[in-house]
């Protein structure tokens, strides 16, 4: 009796390992690579949105030389920017892309507030449809970046916990913490570009 | 020997469960999808409810795109951008896998809109034409109160962009198997394992145990594949009426006020 007993809890076994999430952790893995697949999709998105935006402001309000050329510097540096195979692992890094993105997004703001000055310029077709697809990526963008902090959130979460924490210094030691955007100095929650 | 360790076993699934508190997002209290068209706000005339409905409802047999319109009594201090996609994702709206489905949201009291696309229609109504939409078709109707009219013109302008896109149903990502075979194999697979598995651990058993006696308790560990199996097929169905096709949002569209 006592071994169909033990018989029976050695069956269980498999079942209870899996209950247990030992495939939480590549599960939760894959969650935050494909989402942050879809944060740079979107930045990538807006990078490629700028010239056109800026050509046709450009048209309307040249004298504005300043603010344009800060958002044609802020885009460069992103172009630019080295990013590493570990970028999700590296504070440094990943500080680095957030911030240069974070300049864009504030040129790119200040832009939006300066064109007000321009009903010609804002009532212009071409700028009406350029500023409905920057509204929507920078929303989409939003989307992205919440959908990835939720992923890491759940992925750091189960590193950090048990049962996880005993899976991942058994079976996934390979893999690290990721980083994840701060809202430390308010500048990272991507601010909205309103304009009605 | 060591009854605590088997107590150990039994326990520890049940501990975790309870350790992993459920990680629930805060989200605004959405109202019940009741048809095509939630008329919350109460704006709408019930000949239009009735009229919009049917048309989504024709439209959604002849492409399988959703269209679902809703109008809402506060946005409850959400933006209506975050309102939309959580509402969207919410009810499901659009087919899973193709995530074709477009919301439009109507907050009277805010005096703002939007037309939530999904994933999949984004290349058909985009974030410019969605604009373009509320702009010089729904807008000049609200602002002359006249809602009715604003959000049905809004639905045919929204079918206008994506429909002759859609008009023959694009095959879903892949042709999924048959539910049953879908569900079959994994359980078979299951069955297998865990009767092969039960075999090696009553054989190495075996020879330790003789109070055991013999053989016929290896059988019991495709019993057990079984059990394992049967969670898949839960949730599966819906009752009558319509409900989302668990389609996705990733914030695409455009909002507008007026």
């Amino acid at each position: 009796m006592r071994a169909f007993i033990r018989l029976g809890a050695l069956l269980l076994l498999p079942l209870w390992l899996s209950a247990c999430g030992v495939n939480d952790i590549p599960t939760y893995d894959e969650q935050t690579t494909a989402t942050w697949a879809q944060v740079e999709n979107q930045y990538q998105r807006r990078a490629d949105l700028i010239p056109n935006l800026v050509e046709t402001v450009k048209g309307f309000a040249a004298q504005e030389r300043e603010t344009l050329t800060a958002v044609v510097d802020a885009r460069s540096r992103v172009g630019q920017m080295q990013v590493p195979k570990d970028l999700l692992t590296n504070p440094e890094a990943f500080r680095q892309f957030q911030q240069n993105q974070d300049t864009l997004t504030q040129a790119l703001s200040r832009l939006m507030v300066v064109v007000e000055r321009y009903p010609q310029l804002r009532s212009s077709e071409n700028f009406l449809t350029l500023q409905a697809q920057l509204e929507g990526t920078e929303n989409r963008l939003a989307v992205a970046r919440r959908d990835y902090i939720e992923a890491v959130r759940l992925f750091n979460t189960e590193l950090r916990t048990f049962p996880g924490r005993i899976w991942h210094s058994l079976l996934y030691s390979d893999l690290e913490p990721k980083q994840t955007f701060s809202a430390a100095d308010g500048a990272s929650e991507v601010p909205r570009v309103k304009f009605q | 020997m060591k009854t605590w360790l088997r107590a150990a076993v039994l326990v520890a699934p049940i501990v975790a469960f309870l350790v992993s508190g459920c990680s629930a997002f805060a989200q605004p209290d959405f109202p019940p999808l009741t048809g095509r068209v939630v008329d919350q706000a109460g704006i709408l005339l019930d000949g239009t409810e009735i009229n919009l409905a049917r048309m989504l409802k024709r439209y959604e047999e002849k492409t399988t795109n959703q269209i679902v319109v809703v109008t809402v009594e506060s946005l409850q201090g959400y933006a209506i951008e975050d309102f939309g996609l959580e509402l969207g994702r919410h009810w499901g709206i659009g087919q899973a896998g193709r995530d074709n489905g477009v919301l439009l949201i109507v907050a009277p009291n805010e005096r703002r809109m939007r037309i939530e696309v999904g994933y999949g229609l984004e290349g058909d109504l985009t974030d410019a034409e969605a604009a373009h939409i509320i702009r010089t078709v729904i807008r000049p109707s609200f602002v002359a109160e006249d809602f009715d009219r604003g959000v049905t013109a809004g639905v045919d302008a929204i079918i206008a962009a994506i429909g002759t896109a859609l008009d023959v149903p694009r095959p879903l990502k892949a042709e999924e198997p048959s539910d049953l075979a879908t569900h079959l194999v994994p359980a078979l697979m299951l069955l297998f394992l865990y009767g092969s598995f039960g075999v090696i651990i009553y054989g190495s058993y075996k020879g330790h145990f003789k109070s055991v006696g013999r053989g016929p308790y290896s059988g019991y560990g495709g019993l057990a594949g079984i059990g394992g199996a049967g969670g898949g097929f839960s949730g599966g169905f819906s009752g009558g009426g319509f409900s989302g096709g668990g389609g996705s949002f990733g914030g695409g569209g455009a909002s507008g006020g007026w």
